[in-house]
């Protein structure tokens, strides 16, 4: 785990204070010369190794029709461990599940292997779902909640800006998804907004989602990830 | 080690805030060319493409196929194929060769020959390129109008303000998806308002976006993805052939509709197979072409900040522009995402687009703060208006837009809440208040604005898809409601799906609702002396920029 966080670091060169840490150690006095960053042409993969979910029980669809399942990356909480701004994937599932717990809903978290794509993550969740409503989280912390009938590109809430992200966002995410559930009507969570997060962190979110991509096994499909 | 303080001020410089990596093929992270890019090649029998870019036809994956079926001229192929790419490249700059002949020798190349000759090109060589080869005499420009609230009454007036700055077309979307009939009906109107003729669309998912277009609250569609590798079309549940498919059932209702590409999508995605940037563009382009679309907006769009990080990743921007340029595609040039930090960074990104002129040359400029752009924000936004009226006036270059009056702003921007207020009170759909279209009308973003009751918006805008309300109610509603001028131009919206010339390439429409296209007005550059130059009305135009000191009060 901790070396996809090195790699990650290492090669993008995208934030200013990591920039200046770095800049101590070169020995040219040139902080920033690409030279300090290892070149990665020839290389296949950023994690060498590819998890196993072989063994690990196959989701299935849930009955109760107080369930909304949380379906996250394929390498949520394994080969990456903090949302792009940083917070830790344990607290991010803990503030979705609390979410839904205090709306008297019951959370089911599963791990979807067959995409990484946040909409089709959150649809196929969705359908897991006891009562049809699911939560997608990619590794990078990019949250969509879906209904198993709707469009696949359509959503009921969607949270495009990663790095905007709070613990209070997700908690407030794993709520509006129990108040769905309940047939409420739900005030989206309003939006954020910050025009400089793509120049800032768009790299970043690529290699975050190739290292999510790599570790997908469409052959398993979707495990059950609560009590592993 | 003890710290320069030169080193330290370059650090702290917002342009190091910005995002480079350094070039790795495998993943993608490769601009112009990579070196498992394909060699170009093409063979034909039997009227049929069956080897392509070195792949024969029983190895193709499903844009291969749709590429070698429907975008190359299989008459010309083997003539077009045999010329050197460094000859094309060398016409392409050459103000003899005119762009029809260019045209004509390209209607026959494959995507890899496509990618070779713009690896001859410099970034002024391809600026050199777009000038003669965009498709519409005179550029344009196109605008975003969002805010963070989902507002509609500030969607009409900032529509309205962009309109008379000068936008031919204006493109929405929305924070909350449900939103999305609401959006649409305030961006027609308000568009109307600010000056008659302006295109709308509302960005949504695809299935509502349709829908929209189909009741007559949007006026063109831009949201057709395509991608340059089969594993990110797969992802998206898409086809070449369903997007070919969607692309005709606009065209059966009489919408004007481009495509939307761009490259580092497959990057992000993790699925460019090793190829480049560009080259995996040039397949989309391609395949935009094959579906029978009009147009294209591409240039990296909401990819930027992956294709920026690399080297010559700018100069890839403005050669998709061109490929798409020379392949006949109405272009629409992004420039409508956020890209960097430096303000001199940003603003030379979109000078390659804004000195040749493109047929719009932003495919979203922020007709509103960024904070307020829902796109994530454009490379230019309203603050940045006085900036680039100042850059039209300095270099006497036709941007698209012109300088405009506080009053003219005040006017346009009340009358467009005004309506609003009064389409949603006839047709029964949430209230709007005074005080919001006060607020509305004076703001500079939703900062200044007032909230809305977001639950009664979202009930509202599913009753007007409940009750299939459509532009002709919008028409009705203004016309009982003593905005007859704007319920004219909206219905004259209307008739240009009936008409149907607004559907040719590059289309816009004046302010008489006169169609200029690259069919009736093509461009015509070769060289000086010809093709459009900034002169009469228009320069007098630009030339007012506010701010213009009076020798009299020395």
């Amino acid at each position: 785990m901790q070396i996809n966080e090195e790699l990650v670091r290492q090669i993008t060169n995208a934030v200013l204070s990591q920039m200046s840490q770095t800049g101590g150690s070169s020995v040219s006095g040139n902080a920033v010369s690409a030279s300090d960053v290892p070149s990665m042409a020839g290389q296949d993969r950023i994690n060498e190794e590819k998890t196993s979910y072989a063994d690990y029980p196959r989701a299935k669809k849930g009955t109760d029709p107080k369930e909304v399942v949380i379906g996250v990356g394929a390498a949520f909480q394994k080969e990456i461990t903090k949302t792009i701004c940083g917070i830790p994937l344990d607290d991010v599932l803990r503030n979705v599940k609390a979410g839904i717990e205090e709306e008297g809903m019951i959370p089911r978290v599963v791990k979807i292997l067959d995409t990484s794509d946040v909409c089709f993550m959150a649809l196929e969740a969705a359908k897991l779902s006891g009562s049809g409503i699911g939560v997608g989280i990619q590794s990078k912390g990019t949250t969509v909640i879906h209904q198993k009938d709707l469009y696949p590109l359509s959503n009921l809430e969607l949270f495009p800006q990663a790095p905007l992200m709070t613990l209070e966002t997700y908690r407030q995410i794993g709520q509006n998804a129990a108040k769905y559930v309940k047939g409420e009507q739900v005030v989206p969570i309003p939006c954020t907004n910050d025009p400089m997060s793509r120049p800032r962190y768009q790299v970043k979110a690529a290699l975050m989602h190739i290292a999510e991509t790599e570790q997908l096994d469409p052959e398993v499909g979707a495990v059950e990830w609560e009590g592993r | 080690m003890k710290r320069s303080k030169r080193i330290e001020a370059l650090d702290a410089r917002p342009v190091n805030l910005d995002g480079y990596i350094n070039e790795w093929p495998e993943m993608g992270f490769v601009a112009m060319s990579s070196p498992y890019d394909p060699k170009p090649s093409v063979r034909v029998e039997d009227g049929k493409i069956v080897e392509l870019d070195g792949k024969q036809r029983e190895d193709f994956d499903f844009i291969d196929q749709f590429i070698a079926d429907y975008a190359i001229n299989i008459d010309r192929t083997e003539k077009s194929m045999a010329i050197s790419s460094l000859d094309i490249a060398r016409m392409i700059v050459d103000i003899h060769v005119s762009r029809k002949e260019i045209l004509e020798i390209i209607s026959g190349i494959t995507p890899a020959k496509m990618t070779e000759i713009m690896n001859h090109l410099n970034v002024v060589e391809l600026m050199m390129g777009m000038q003669k080869i965009r498709a519409r005499r005179t550029p344009g420009n196109q605008a975003h109008i969002t805010n963070l609230k989902d507002d509609p009454v500030q969607i009409a007036a900032d529509a309205a303000e962009g309109a008379l700055r000068g936008f031919a077309e204006e493109e929405t979307t929305m924070g909350v998806a449900r939103y999305a009939p609401l959006s649409a009906m305030a961006l027609l109107i308000g568009s109307q308002v600010g000056r008659p003729g302006v295109l709308t669309q509302c960005s949504a998912e695809e299935a509502t976006e349709l829908e929209l277009g189909i009741r007559g609250l949007t006026t063109y569609a831009e949201t057709l993805s395509v991608y340059g590798t089969e594993k990110v079309f797969i992802d998206g549940d898409d086809t070449p052939y369903s997007k070919a498919f969607l692309n005709s059932a606009y065209a059966s209702r009489g919408l004007k509709v481009r495509f939307t590409s761009g490259s580092g999508s497959e990057v992000l995605m993790g699925s460019s197979e090793k190829k480049s940037m560009l080259y995996l563009e040039c397949r989309c382009l391609f395949a935009t072409k094959g579906a029978g679309s009009q147009g294209i907006q591409n240039g990296s769009v909401s990819c930027i900040g992956v294709t920026g990080s690399v080297p010559a990743g700018i100069r890839e921007v403005i050669a998709e522009n061109l490929v798409a340029a020379l392949l006949g595609l109405e272009c629409a040039s992004s420039n409508d995402q956020s890209f960097s930090n430096s303000d001199m960074r940003r603003t030379a990104r979109t000078m390659l687009e804004f000195l040749p002129g493109t047929d719009f040359i932003f495919s979203g400029y922020a007709a509103e703060p960024n904070y307020d752009n829902m796109f994530a924000g454009s490379n230019f936004d309203a603050e940045d208006f006085d900036d680039y009226n100042v850059l039209q006036r300095d270099m006497q270059v036709d941007g698209g837009l012109k300088p405009v009056t506080e009053e003219q702003v005040i006017h346009v921007r009340n009358k467009a809440a005004r309506a609003v207020q009064a389409v949603f009170r006839n047709l029964n759909l949430s209230p709007v208040s005074d005080e919001q279209v006060e607020a509305v009308t004076y703001a500079h973003g939703s900062k200044d604005t007032l909230p809305r009751d977001v639950t009664a918006d979202l009930a509202a805008a599913e009753d007007v898809l409940k009750r299939g309300i459509t532009g002709i109610d919008v028409v009705k509603a203004l016309a009982e409601t003593g905005f007859e001028d704007v319920a004219a131009s909206v219905l004259n919206m209307l008739k240009q799906r009936v008409a149907g010339d607004y559907m040719q390439t590059a289309a816009i429409l004046d302010k008489d609702f006169h169609v200029m296209s690259g069919v009736n007005t093509p461009n015509d550059y070769m060289g000086p002396g010809t093709g459009y130059r900034v002169d009469g009305e228009r320069w007098e135009e630009i030339k007012h920029i506010p701010h213009i000191i009076n020798p009299k009060d020395m």
